[in-house]
């Protein structure tokens, strides 16, 4: 009887020591989730999910507090991958959260702008150069397109420019062919015509 | 007889090539009007340093090296920069891209050229010759040379020149091999002596029996010159598509297979095309940088027949040269199994031109309509990279990019040997380039991504300070006020006293007012 506790208390005492030493030893700063998640978001730092940037937005997923649909320039891709993370339903964009739209830089009209600083002080990322009075611009390589620049432009100088398709970036295309031959007899009399 | 090696997989498509082997290299005749891109290597585009106007002499640098992996571009002939813009170029988006456009004088005036003895200077200094040449694979890739020649620690042992020619049509390193062997020969013992590598191994196909008796004769006859006779060698390789690959090709010859994401230097391998071998030795021993290089014309064409072009020159030229016949459709650059259509016959020869294929419905019957895969796995049985092409196609189909990456997609060299044996005719090329293009820009995005967030951490950071900052010194003010007071209850007279109340109040509603319009600047609406 006396050995048994005795056994069972020495188990006990090692387990406990073994367990106080991982946690001391494996301690994490912070939640690893959040750091997850907002790897996966674009970080255009754009606030178009209701959130002040990526990381406030990542940790409100990882506190359970948002949905995983509400980053437009994550895409649908990024909800796909945000809900294979967290191994959740895929969720389509709501009603309230605006339509993904393609990637764009901001540009601004520098024979309009009148160096009034707005725009440097709303840029997340500090790709905007200029001073009070002096003309700015946009460093184009630095902008995440995510136009919180546009709305405090108090003479409306900033314009958001679409990236065009280069050969820098041009992509292959997903091959369009047909698959079988009543369509291909089609696709070759449309040609003809 | 020196021991040969297999490598997997492997096709026998018709070659075709004897149709462009009857006539020699024939000089195209200055054409009317160049287009030299400026952006004809892999890497970064060269800066142009010429402008519309200015007059230019042959072999004048027109576009500066800009970035480690670059090259220059000259200027093929002398004549009258007319534009720098952009032009559209030999690429399979059909996108413009920038050129400098060039009409020629028919002086051809020579700038100035520095040959040079390329045993008295390092390597280092050979590089940046190559460079300034702005020398480039001429096998298809065009990856500068130089970089090919940096190759740090490892120690090469073989440096192996590609004369393989494995693609149906092509024949301009076989003409090139048959008639200018003495250079391609003397380019190797200069790209040997860069490399520091102890043999030289000249692979060509068995279907070239001129080229290879034409590089052994060079090879004896430059054996007492150089005193390296002993470390060439031709070696005859079975001709088998894609045996001119290059991690084919070293497999072939050293029975080494280079590892998956390594490049040959990490097993003491290196290889270059013959037709670089040749540029490498113009460029050095004669101080001329690449301007022309062989070319094939056929397919359905009058005469097949090769050319030495210069860069620039419009391809419609070039095959008025051959006189296409009347049903060819469209142009193919390269061969029919690795090559792309051209956007337009006016696209200008590149570095990477090696051959300008006239297409027709006959001679290239259009694929039967594609079936769903039936998992044959032919694909896998040919796949000279040992790859599962099946799956790979299943992967890029469903844009399961990252299972595509785990088995190995970045291997793919892209041969077509998997879509000429498929019995459904897929385009599984096609699905491998789209997937590998999209892998490519989701690393590029994802490295923006990481940059931005660094940036708004910054920008976090320095907002942070900036407002602990002017906490500290309005502490700091309201502190020197009280004490100045306190210092000042005394000697002062009443109305003094009233007066800096006065002031040190106004200071710091101030102070208040300023923090909270700052506030209201920084976080609008709350």
């Amino acid at each position: 009887m006396l050995s048994a506790l005795l056994v069972m208390a020495a188990i006990a005492i090692v387990l406990g020591a073994v367990l106080g030493f991982a946690a001391i030893k494996f301690h994490t700063e912070g939640n690893p989730l959040v750091d997850k998640i907002d790897a996966v978001l674009p970080q255009t730092q754009c606030g178009q999910c209701s959130y002040p940037g990526c990381k406030p937005y990542a940790t409100a997923i990882a506190a359970g507090e948002a949905d995983i649909n509400r980053c437009p320039p994550g895409g649908e891709e990024g909800i796909q991958k945000l809900a294979d993370l967290l191994g959740v339903e895929f969720k389509p964009f709501g009603s309230d959260t605006a339509a993904p739209k393609p990637k764009s830089v901001a540009y601004i009209d520098e024979s309009t702008c009148i160096g009034c600083t707005l725009c440097i002080q709303a840029c997340p990322v500090d790709a905007i150069v200029g001073a009070a009075k002096q003309m700015h611009t946009i460093i184009a390589a630095e902008c995440t397109g995510c136009e919180l620049c546009v709305a405090p432009c108090p003479v409306d100088c900033i314009s958001m420019l679409v990236i065009e398709e280069k050969i820098s970036n041009w992509k292959w295309k997903y091959p369009v062919y047909t698959m079988n031959v009543a369509e291909a007899a089609q696709t070759a009399a449309g040609a003809a015509r | 007889m020196r021991k040969l090696y297999h490598f997997h997989g492997g096709i026998h498509p018709p070659s075709n090539k004897t149709q462009s082997t009857r006539a020699a290299i024939a000089h195209a005749p200055l054409p009317t009007k160049l287009i030299v891109p400026l952006h004809q290597h892999a890497g970064e585009a060269a800066k142009p340093i010429v402008q519309a106007g200015d007059h230019v002499l042959k072999g004048q640098l027109i576009g500066m090296p800009d970035g480690f992996v670059s090259s220059a571009v000259h200027a093929p002939t002398s004549g009258t920069i007319t534009a720098i813009d952009m032009q559209l170029i030999a690429h399979p988006s059909g996108l413009p891209n920038l050129c400098a456009t060039l009409i020629p004088d028919g002086k051809e005036e020579w700038v100035g050229l520095k040959p040079v003895d390329y045993r008295s200077h390092s390597t280092a200094e050979l590089q940046q010759l190559l460079r300034m040449a702005g020398v480039v694979g001429l096998g298809g890739a065009a990856f500068p040379s130089d970089i090919k020649l940096r190759i740090g620690k490892q120690k090469i042992t073989t440096l192996i020149l590609n004369g393989a020619e494995c693609e149906p049509y092509i024949t301009c390193d076989d003409m090139l091999m048959r008639e200018r062997a003495a250079e391609i020969v003397q380019g190797a013992e200069m790209l040997r002596f860069m490399l520091d590598a102890t043999e030289v191994l000249i692979g060509v196909e068995d279907n070239k029996p001129e080229a290879i008796a034409a590089l052994q004769q060079a090879i004896t006859a430059n054996g007492r010159v150089l005193q390296q006779s002993k470390r060439h060698e031709v070696v005859a390789i079975p001709t088998i598509y894609p045996g001119g690959g290059a991690k084919q090709l070293i497999r072939v010859i050293t029975g080494l297979e280079v590892p998956s994401g390594k490049l040959p230097t990490d097993i003491g391998v290196q290889c270059f095309n013959v037709a670089t071998a040749c540029t490498v030795y113009r460029a050095l021993a004669h101080g001329e940088p690449l301007l022309s290089r062989v070319i094939t014309i056929t397919g359905n064409v009058r005469q097949a027949q090769n050319y030495e072009v210069l860069i620039g020159t419009p391809l419609a030229e070039l095959v008025a040269l051959s006189g296409a016949l009347p049903d060819t459709d469209r142009y193919i650059m390269g061969g029919p199994m690795m090559g792309m259509p051209l956007p337009s016959v006016l696209v200008p020869a590149v570095k990477a031109t090696n051959c300008i294929i006239a297409a027709s419905a006959k001679l290239f019957p259009p694929p039967p309509p594609a079936m769903p895969c039936i998992r044959c796995t032919r694909c896998v049985d040919v796949c000279p990279a040992d790859l599962q092409p099946q799956d790979l196609y299943w992967f890029a189909q469903s844009r399961e990019f990252g299972r595509a990456q785990v088995f190995s997609l970045f291997d793919c060299i892209e041969c077509g040997a998997c879509s000429y044996v498929c019995p459904s005719h897929i385009p599984l090329v096609q699905y491998y380039r789209f997937a590998k293009s999209e892998i490519r820009a989701r690393e590029h995005d994802k490295q923006l991504a990481d940059q931005a967030r660094v940036r708004h951490e910054y920008h976090e950071q320095r907002l942070e300070r900036e407002k602990r900052e002017k906490a500290d010194k309005l502490a700091a003010r309201e502190k020197a006020a009280q004490a100045a007071k306190l210092a000042s209850t005394r000697p002062l007279t009443t109305q003094q006293q009233t007066e800096q109340t006065e002031q040190t109040e106004l200071e710091a509603s101030r102070a208040h007012i300023r923090e909270v319009a700052q506030s209201e600047v920084e976080h609008p609406e709350g």
